[in-house]
């Protein structure tokens, strides 16, 4: 709607380092010294940073180590382990449906972002671009849709899910997933297309080219950093999704991972820790790998959102 | 001026618009095609629920049996039920504390990682991490961080001499909702803290050089220029964050499933354990629906947030 004061977000700067402001506020930062800075900045940010990736390292080593070292406390020192074992994975991979929890995982997020992007890409191109009769209006609508939490829609969209027949089928999930990243993904794009000038559309136009054209040849392509931000970021979402995944599916095979790991793997064993843990890793470590790949798209996707 | 030369495309010289180049060429009809694959999914698996949960909250309906229309009795029910009560006040509770200490440690560390220092870049990237990381999975790890006998924090502290026996971290009532709390925080602080950082980029450093001439303390210079500079993203940035810390579910359905002793029920989670587990899909839809009211008004400040954000650039609101 509207930017923000004295100048827009350069997306890229915000990870990077090579921000216009770096530059100048070298000029001001004599006026700290060494130690001041030691106190007023390493400090907290070291604590921070410890206490927000503690959890992760936790994970890791818990899923490598031997379960005897995992409930012994007093003879090892539990913040290390010397003899590393694969056995939780091994567990986790060969004798349980794993591989099938992340593989539905894989399909629902990969079906449902395509749908959302493609339904995304349309809705977004018409509210900025066409701008038929009430295209604000529909605008003001979806941001509207972003706000309906899952937490309030997962008990109706259950009797409509099982109306349909598609209870206990990833069908459910791809389905109704695009409910929760199609006014995301929208509100992105057409941020985007904004950007987009006229002129282009219009010299296509006079060329003769039809709004179907110009959007496949020339906006989308123009379009796609915006693209790979608002498809990587809805493909988080469903991975991270769980209400939806917890109420429409029932048998072990179907579910997604998240789902799978707090429904299946929570038994009464005292040693289940290890494969708890090797199950949370390995279900976090796609997503962290696509993270590193597309840090600054990322950020853009969740700044784009908030912006405008 | 693009609509211009669509409209005279729409009506050739030789024969008149027929009803099908209407639909090919029209401003209007060719928005309409264009929304449809997106209206089509938010009308029947948004717009439609949502008004079918409304509906749902006055009938009795269970799980394999079609309600009757009951008037208010699943409100009335509701208003005599202790344990709803516990849950409202849960998740104000869960609600209003997260999310102020996630603006607090949030804002704190924009401001740190705006500075300018070595590895900054990947210092950035780092802090993101726990909010990549599927919620229920990072809550499994703050699940072993918490437990009763073999907790990291337990036994460093006692190691450390500050406490002599284990904590019963999420066994306790107290506790399970410092953690629940604490693990909320943990999740939330990168997403404030990276927003704002995108903000703060924005302000230009000769202000903060003006001031300092002027004689501002590093104090100073935060409370009036950084902050109000800030305003306008801290309001769209917290109405987000309290619209999702309310409407939680996942965290606490995979730490303490809303114990012990329903001390971390919110009003999703018992929601969910009425309607799914106990099968009472008219309760837990009453539930799910007195929700509302608090989402309204978190939706409200957002949208006062952003009138005064176009009133302070002095800006038309168009």
């Amino acid at each position: 709607m509207t930017d923000l004061p004295t100048r827009s977000i350069d997306l890229k700067n915000v990870l990077s380092g090579s921000a216009p402001t770096a530059d100048h506020s070298e000029g001001m930062s004599y006026l700290q010294s060494v130690p001041r800075r030691i106190v007023t900045l390493y400090l907290p940010l070291t604590i921070i940073v410890v206490v927000l990736l503690f959890p992760f390292y936790w994970m890791a080593l818990t899923s490598v180590k031997p379960d005897e070292q995992l409930l012994d406390l007093d003879r090892y020192n539990p913040f290390w382990t010397w003899n590393p074992t694969f056995k939780h994975f091994h567990k986790l991979l060969f004798e349980s449906y794993y591989p099938h929890w992340l593989w539905n995982t894989m399909y629902v997020a990969i079906c449902a972002t395509v749908l959302s992007i493609i339904a995304s890409v349309l809705a977004a191109y018409a509210i900025v671009r066409l701008r038929y009769k009430g295209a604000n209006l529909v605008g003001g609508l979806i941001f509207l849709a972003y706000l309906v939490p899952p937490s309030i829609l997962f008990i109706p969209l259950a009797t409509v899910v099982f109306q349909y027949g598609l209870f206990d089928s990833p069908m459910a999930l791809i389905l109704t997933y695009p409910t929760i990243l199609i006014p995301f993904s929208t509100w992105l794009l057409m941020g985007y297309f904004k950007t987009i000038p006229f002129e282009l559309e219009e010299c296509a136009l006079i060329d003769g080219a039809s709004r179907w054209q110009i959007l496949i040849k020339i906006v989308l392509p123009l379009a796609i950093p915006g693209l790979i931000s608002a498809f990587i970021f809805c493909f988080t979402l469903c991975w991270n999704e769980f209400i939806y995944a917890l109420t429409f599916l029932q048998s072990t095979s179907n579910k997604t991972v998240p789902v799978a790991i707090v429904n299946e793997f929570v038994d009464g064993d005292i040693y289940r820790w290890g494969s708890l843990m090797a199950g949370a890793l390995a279900g976090s470590l796609p997503l962290v790998i696509l993270y590193a790949f597309f840090v600054e798209h990322y950020v853009s996707a969740m700044t784009g959102a908030v912006k405008e | 001026m693009a609509d211009v030369v669509v409209a005279s495309q729409a009506k050739p010289q030789f024969r008149e618009a027929s009803a099908w180049d209407q639909l090919k060429y029209n401003r209007n009809w060719l928005g309409f095609w264009f929304m449809l694959p997106a209206m089509a999914f938010l009308i029947f698996f948004l717009a439609y629920p949502l008004g079918l949960g409304i509906w749902l909250s006055f009938t009795d309906t269970r799980i394999g049996r079609v309600g009757q229309f009951i008037g208010i009795e699943n409100y009335q029910w509701l208003w005599d039920d202790a344990i709803f009560w516990l849950s409202v006040f849960n998740t104000l509770l869960y609600t209003i504390v997260a999310s102020a200490l996630k603006f607090a440690i949030g804002l704190y560390l924009a401001l740190l990682l705006n500075e300018n220092m070595p590895f900054k870049a990947m210092l950035r990237a780092m802090v993101l991490i726990p909010f990549i990381v599927p919620t229920v999975l990072s809550a499994l790890a703050f699940w072993w961080i918490f437990d009763s006998q073999f907790s990291i924090i337990s036994w460093s502290l006692k190691h450390l001499g500050l406490i002599s026996q284990n904590i019963n971290f999420l066994g306790d009532t107290t506790w399970a909702r410092i953690c629940v709390i604490f693990a909320n925080i943990w999740r939330g602080v990168p997403f404030v803290a990276i927003t704002l950082l995108a903000g703060l980029q924005t302000v230009s450093p000769s202000l903060y050089e003006a001031a300092t001439l002027d004689g501002a303390t590093r104090w100073q210079n935060f409370r009036y220029i950084t902050y109000p500079l800030l305003t306008p993203i801290i309001a769209v940035v917290m109405t987000f964050s309290v619209l999702f810390t309310f409407t939680d579910f996942q965290l606490i359905w995979a730490m303490t499933r809303g114990g012990p002793v329903n001390a971390t029920h919110l009003m999703a989670t018992l929601s969910y354990q009425r309607a799914i587990i106990a099968g009472q899909l008219g309760e837990g839809a009453a539930i799910s629906s007195a929700m509302i009211p608090f989402l309204l008004a978190a939706i409200m400040v957002s949208w006062f947030g952003l009138q005064r954000r176009k009133w302070q650039q002095g800006e038309s609101n168009d």
